[in-house]
């Protein structure tokens, strides 16, 4: 059966830590980091990575653009 | 089956990535404010339909007024409230080119009242986006026409007192009773399938400007949590309970 797997990619200089592509993802992938960016703020990270499918939902919801999104196809 | 994730971020597996037409400045609206995401949505319209050079857009004054530093568009900087009536003289002397104003609730529903009614009425070849986020952001969030029955605002603590302070007003619904405009919708950022809508909107708008179908009007109900005093995801739920009732989404006219 062939299965998505994605990734995302967060530019963690330009996040602002606002927590909305985390109530995005369906799955449960991205949570904020403990540390901070330059700026002060708590930025996106894959805490889930394998469970990303890259349906790009959180690229979606993003204010800042700071989400770049992979996706590919795996046949097992 | 594992798989490193080096693997998966190729460029061949690249399916989304930042649109080339938004410049690399960094935004500086609150974290989580609903301009961000309407900016990128507008940006990507641009970019999909390749009109960034054949568009020309018009900031209001409000939070979004320093939009031409993130679309790489031509813009011009309208006076408060103004935003129409510059679009209107721009469409009418470069009709070959796509104008598009961006405006918030301040600016498009209170001091620019007459421009919004008498642009809509002329039914102007233009596209108008109007960001609804129920208070003037900018300036310390105080109420605007548009604050709901009961919300709080820097000017209205204790809530909105209708007695007191009048009725919400509902711009949109005004706008599409009025024959010029064509497109009048409602539309919302706050989830994924909310901001491909939208973007599918202002496509739409896009194709209604090049059929020369009179005024598009596109309402973004949104959020400012610096205003509303909430966390970003707090807002959103916010919006969806007591906004999208008095502002429900969908369109409202569609000719
Ligand atoms: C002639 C004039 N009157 C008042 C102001 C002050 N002012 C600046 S922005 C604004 C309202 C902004 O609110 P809105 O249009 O809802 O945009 P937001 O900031 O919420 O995006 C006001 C009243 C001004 N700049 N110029
Ligand atoms: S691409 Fe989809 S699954 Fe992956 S992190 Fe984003 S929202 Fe979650
Ligand atoms: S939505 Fe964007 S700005 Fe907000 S936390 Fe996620 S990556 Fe950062
Ligand atoms: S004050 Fe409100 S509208 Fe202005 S940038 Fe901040 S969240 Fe957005």
């Amino acid at each position: 059966m062939a299965k998505n797997r994605g990734a995302i990619e967060v530019d963690i200089a330009t996040c602002k830590g606002c927590y909305l592509c985390v109530e995005a993802c369906p799955f449960d992938v991205i949570d904020l980091a403990d540390e901070v960016n330059a700026k002060g703020y708590n930025y996106a990270y894959m805490k889930n990575p394998e469970k990303c499918t890259g349906c790009a939902n959180c690229a979606m919801v993003c204010p800042d653009s700071c989400i770049t999104v992979y996706k590919m196809t795996i046949k097992s | 089956m594992s798989i490193d994730i080096n693997e998966i971020k190729k460029a061949e597996n690249l399916v989304y990535k930042k649109s080339s037409v938004l410049t690399d400045k960094v935004m500086h609206y609150c974290p989580g404010c609903s301009h961000g995401a309407v900016n990128r949505i507008m940006a990507e319209v641009i970019e999909e339909l390749d009109l960034q050079e054949e568009t020309i857009g018009v900031t209001p004054v409000g939070c979004s007024v320093l939009l031409y530093n993130y679309i790489d568009i031509d813009w011009q900087e309208a006076a408060h409230g103004r935003a129409p009536a510059l679009a209107t003289a721009i469409k009418r002397l470069r009709p070959d080119k796509y104008v598009v104003t961006y405006q918030g609730d301040g600016d498009l529903a209170a001091i620019g009242t007459a421009e919004t009614i008498h642009a809509c009425n002329r039914g102007e070849n233009i596209i108008m986006i109007f960001i609804n986020n129920g208070i003037y952001g900018m300036t310390g969030g105080q109420m605007a026409p548009t604050t709901l029955e009961g919300m709080k605002s820097s000017t209205s603590p204790f809530g909105r007192d209708v007695a007191r302070d009048g009725n919400p007003l509902n711009m949109t619904q005004i706008v599409a009773s009025l024959p010029g405009t064509s497109y009048v919708t409602r539309q919302s950022v706050h989830t994924a399938a909310a901001a491909r809508k939208m973007k599918r909107s202002l496509k739409k708008a896009f194709e209604n400007q090049k059929n020369n179908k009179g005024t598009s009007f596109i309402e973004v109900v949104s959020t400012c949590s610096s205003g509303w005093k909430m966390t970003p995801a707090q807002s959103n739920k916010w919006m969806v309970e007591n906004m999208f009732p008095s502002y429900p989404l969908g369109d409202l006219k569609d000719e």
